[in-house]
């Protein structure tokens, strides 16, 4: 909502640091005429070229794509990761989703496996971790069968899709008071198993991931579903329950038994 | 210099077969003894890395993102193509190629583009292989979709996702190499030259971004899959971060820059709302399998439009004016980009745009929806329209979207040989960063089979041909050019932060980006160029004396980065500018007013411009060479392109 010149005028109480070595604190910032048609990054851009002027430090935070797809920005908007509003990232959140003279308090993702890199940019690095210790079906660059030589029903391969929609951004992570990956980890383990593709390594993906995650410093899950909640890309809470099914079936069971045991 | 492209003889069909058998080969264990740096981790790199490491090299790769599925390919919505014919409806390898030898309006390599068409097959099987999710019909199969200047539907899809997907299963082979220590992977780092050692490319610099630590690595070959360079535009689709840095320096190293004028202007992204705006977002080509794209038939009309004294839903149907379908009866709205793009622009500069600024078109689904129902709408368009939605805070399935052109991706980069190497032995250049495949117009889907094309299935036979013929030496990183290079790099970088004036460098940017769009974009004359060419000069002197950098280089920093980008896009705009001048006709994307038929469309000059413009840097503010490598037509008759 703007004011009668159709613009905002907005204080932010925004997050400093240095780097994860030193303390952090609040400082308070005008963002003045702000159009509403703005997105939140393009608001502070403008706070940033003011600061720039000014011959001060402008504030970091990441971003790149600005349409929502790369995960790159990260932002905790009053005490929601990407905002107030559901199943968008910071990047395509409008300043029209907020009133004339309001605060706005902005903080980065806060979470023990990603410190602070600088101001509101956290180090997601053990994402990147979590998907190299499996994420994925070996498979070599050519030699493989005909595309079509694998029929996947439609029904599977939607199911699928909706768990590869997830865009590595960490609000799962920021949104759970135990700061647990699990809705992360397992949308790319239930992509990867739900997937004929996906099955002869599904056993021992799920554990390596697992275990990757937990050597990360995540916390655990304790079922609250405020990482669905938050999800830009409404990745579901089922993909945690399926991936709790084959860890568990991976280790109740030996290898060779625990394909036939699930699916002979 | 004469540029030896390297096409192999013999007929289309068999060149690509021939040539991979008469590549040297590097024996499995010697493999292990080469070290190759790839830049850039989005489609072409990251595919590159995988492959390579797969076959046994250690493989090096740098991203400025914090992680490298971030590289802007992950935005592409569309589709990738693929001569599969899965629908019976007459594609062929040959058809592929024909397609996009005709939509890049005969500017490109028949060789380059046949084996393009080949390959893409593979591309498919590789991708369903990794787990990537397509679209599929209800036995099982995969589905397609039409995209613009084809009459067949050979687009596979991921929903509007089709980038990410393939992205993502490209980084899973990625991290699986990451994984098994084949690949050493640098995130949020940023390359800012090439190290060359008696005339081959050795090695790199680099910054940290996180630390600023300057540094250098050697390797055998370096190849750079940097990407495209759009946002010299300062407007575009592509991502804040895209920059032609890496390439930029290459060039000013030695490697010759070709078609740097041939831009593609994609016809339907969301308007500009005002000059706060960073970035413009893309309404993916596939809409226009659905979409009508009309404007109102007289001003009266649009005018009434634009302040809002009629609705939209109550302008009748004989007063709408679907001027593609009515212009291009044959192809209708699946026109190429180019030609849908320049359509726009006319309705607009007749005075016939929508929306508050008037400068738009509509692209409208009423009838698809009144068709096939807003349920089946939505399940093959839904995330598009609830981008387009979260953006204009409009409702595309009650009112038409508005949609202009907006710059979307270089055809032009830096020149490579048919085995993707730059002029610099040891330097290759793959996906959007080099110029081979696309002519002066990239048709719709044809990027993501490009960067997928080069990274798994070209660069993995060529490469090898070159690294045996070196020899498995160790490179000597001792050797005087890496330390003199790291010297010109931190020179460089003290010098942006000296500068201490009171003009963001966000401000320049925004200026070139407006010289660019005015002068360079969907019509070009010689008036206009010579201008943009004072004009261009006058931003760099400026930005040189008052441009601000603030912070200091032992840490992030910013604008630091950002002023090192604009610097490169204000040198590489003025090279744009002296191709689009040296170039006298139209063709594909580059449009040049005093080059047209009598019905307004492209006219090329074959006779006098059938060659690739290749530019040598011939040192600071000195007139760039230009070297020209002729296109030789063997198997396709160079027609006016006709899309009626």
């Amino acid at each position: 909502m703007s004011n009668a010149n159709g613009t905002m005028n907005l204080t932010l109480k925004v997050w400093r640091q240095k780097n994860a070595q030193t303390a952090g604190k609040f400082v308070t910032y005008k963002a003045e005429n702000i159009s509403p048609d703005m997105s939140f990054l393009e608001m502070l851009d403008v706070v940033n070229e003011s600061l720039i002027l000014a011959k001060d430090e402008p504030i970091h935070f990441d971003h790149d794509c600005r349409e929502g797809i790369c995960g790159m920005c990260s932002l905790y908007i009053n005490g929601r990761p990407h905002g107030p509003k559901r199943a968008i990232t910071t990047c395509q959140l409008h300043m029209r989703s907020f009133s004339d003279g309001e605060t706005i308090t902005i903080e980065p993702w806060r979470a023990a496996a990603f410190p602070v890199v600088k101001d509101l940019a956290t180090d997601r690095s053990a994402f990147d971790r979590i998907q190299q210790a499996g994420g994925y079906i070996s498979v070599n660059t050519g030699g493989v069968p005909d595309a079509n030589e694998i029929p996947i029903p439609k029904v599977i391969a939607d199911e699928a899709f909706n768990s590869a929609t997830c865009i590595q951004c960490g609000a799962c992570v920021a949104a759970c008071k135990n700061a647990s990956a699990m809705l992360f980890t397992s949308a790319k383990i239930t992509q990867l198993a739900l997937l004929p593709q996906g099955q002869p390594e599904r056993y021992r993906r799920v554990q390596s991931m697992v275990a990757q995650m937990d050597a990360e410093g995540f916390g655990s899950c304790t079922n609250t579903g405020a990482c669905e909640a938050e999800c830009p890309k409404e990745i579901t809470l089922t993909n945690i329950a399926r991936m709790n099914f084959d860890f568990f079936s991976a280790k109740l069971f030996r290898e060779e038994e625990v394909h036939e045991v699930n699916h002979g | 210099m004469i540029l030896d492209a390297k096409i192999p003889q013999g007929p289309l069909a068999e060149k690509w077969s021939k040539h991979k058998f008469n590549l040297k080969l590097v024996n499995p264990a010697n493999k292990r003894k080469y070290n190759v740096i790839v830049v850039g981790t989005g489609l072409a790199g990251a595919s590159a890395a995988a492959s390579l490491a797969e076959l046994g090299y250690n493989v090096t790769a740098f991203c400025f993102q914090d992680s490298p599925r971030r590289a802007h390919s992950i935005a592409a919505q569309g589709g990738i193509n693929a001569a599969k014919n899965y629908r019976n409806d007459g594609d062929s390898v040959y058809r592929l190629f024909y397609d996009t030898i005709k939509g890049g309006d005969y500017r490109a390599r028949e060789g380059n583009v046949y084996r393009l068409a080949e390959v893409s097959v593979n591309i498919i099987d590789q991708c369903v292989a990794q787990g990537v999710p397509f679209a599929r019909e209800y036995g099982g199969l995969l589905d397609n979709r039409s995209f613009g200047g084809a009459q067949v539907s050979r687009t596979f899809y991921a929903r509007g996702q089709t980038g990410q997907q393939l992205l993502l299963g490209a980084f899973s082979a990625l991290n699986r190499q990451i994984h098994e220590g084949k690949v050493k992977m640098y995130t949020r780092t940023e390359m800012l030259d090439v190290v060359v050692v008696d005339g081959h490319a050795r090695g790199i610099v680099t910054r940290n971004l996180k630390t600023g630590a300057i540094e250098t690595h050697a390797a055998h070959a370096v190849l750079l899959c940097t990407g495209g360079y759009s946002n010299v535009f300062y407007l575009s689709t592509n991502a804040i971060g895209s920059n032609v840095t890496a390439a930029w320096r290459a060039h000013k190293r030695g490697a010759y820059f070709a078609n740097p004028c041939y831009t593609q202007i994609h016809p339907t992204c969301i308007p500009v709302t005002g000059t706060h705006q960073s970035k413009l977002t893309l309404m993916s080509e596939s809409l226009r399998n659905d979409g009508r794209v009309w404007a109102p038939k007289t001003r009266e009309v649009a005018e009434k439009l634009r302040k809002g004294e009629i609705k939209i839903e109550n302008v009748k149907e004989e007063d709408r004016d679907y001027f593609l379908e009515r212009k291009y009866p044959s192809f209708g709205n699946l026109v190429p980009r180019d030609v849908a793009s320049r359509n726009a622009k006319e309705m607009v500069d007749d005075g016939r745009g929508v929306g508050g600024s008037g400068i738009a078109v509509f692209l409208d689904f009423r009838d698809a929806i009144e068709r096939l129902g807003e349920e089946t709408v939505k399940a093959k368009y839904g995330n598009l329209f609830d981008m387009y939605y979260q953006i204009t805070d409009e409702n595309p399935y009650k009112q038409p979207m508005r949609i202009y052109p907006a710059v979307h991706y270089t055809m032009g980069g830096l020149w490579v040989d048919y085995n993707l190497s730059t002029n610099i032995p040891g330097l290759y250049a793959l996906g959007e960063a080099n110029f081979s495949d696309h002519g002066a117009n990239r048709l719709g889907a044809s990027a993501l089979m490009q960067g997928l094309a080069d990274g798994y299935f070209v660069i993995p036979y060529t490469l090898g041909d070159y690294l045996a013929t070196i020899g498995p030496k160790p490179v000597d990183k001792n050797h005087p050019a890496f330390e003199q290079t790291k010297k010109d790099v931190e020179a460089y970088v003290a010098k942006l932060l000296a500068l201490k004036g009171n003009k963001t460098v966000v401000e320049y940017h925004r200026e070139l980006g407006h010289i660019m769009w005015e002068y360079c974009g969907m019509a070009r004359s010689e008036e206009g160029l010579i201008k943009a060419r004072g004009l261009i000069q006058a931003l760099k002197d400026d930005f040189w004396k008052n441009a601000i950098v603030v912070g200091q280089n032992e840490e992030i920093n910013a604008s630091l980065e950002r002023a090192g980008r604009v610097a490169d896009f204000i040198e590489l705009g003025a090279l744009m500018v002296e191709d689009a001048l040296s170039r006298r006709e139209s063709c594909g994307g580059h449009f040049r007013v005093e080059s047209q038929t009598e019905e307004g469309e492209a006219l090329r000059h074959d006779d006098e411009f059938a060659y690739v413009a290749a530019w040598e840097f011939k040192g600071e503010n000195q007139p760039e060479e230009l070297h020209k490598e002729e296109l030789v037509y063997e198997n396709v008759k160079l027609t006016q392109r006709s899309y009626k």
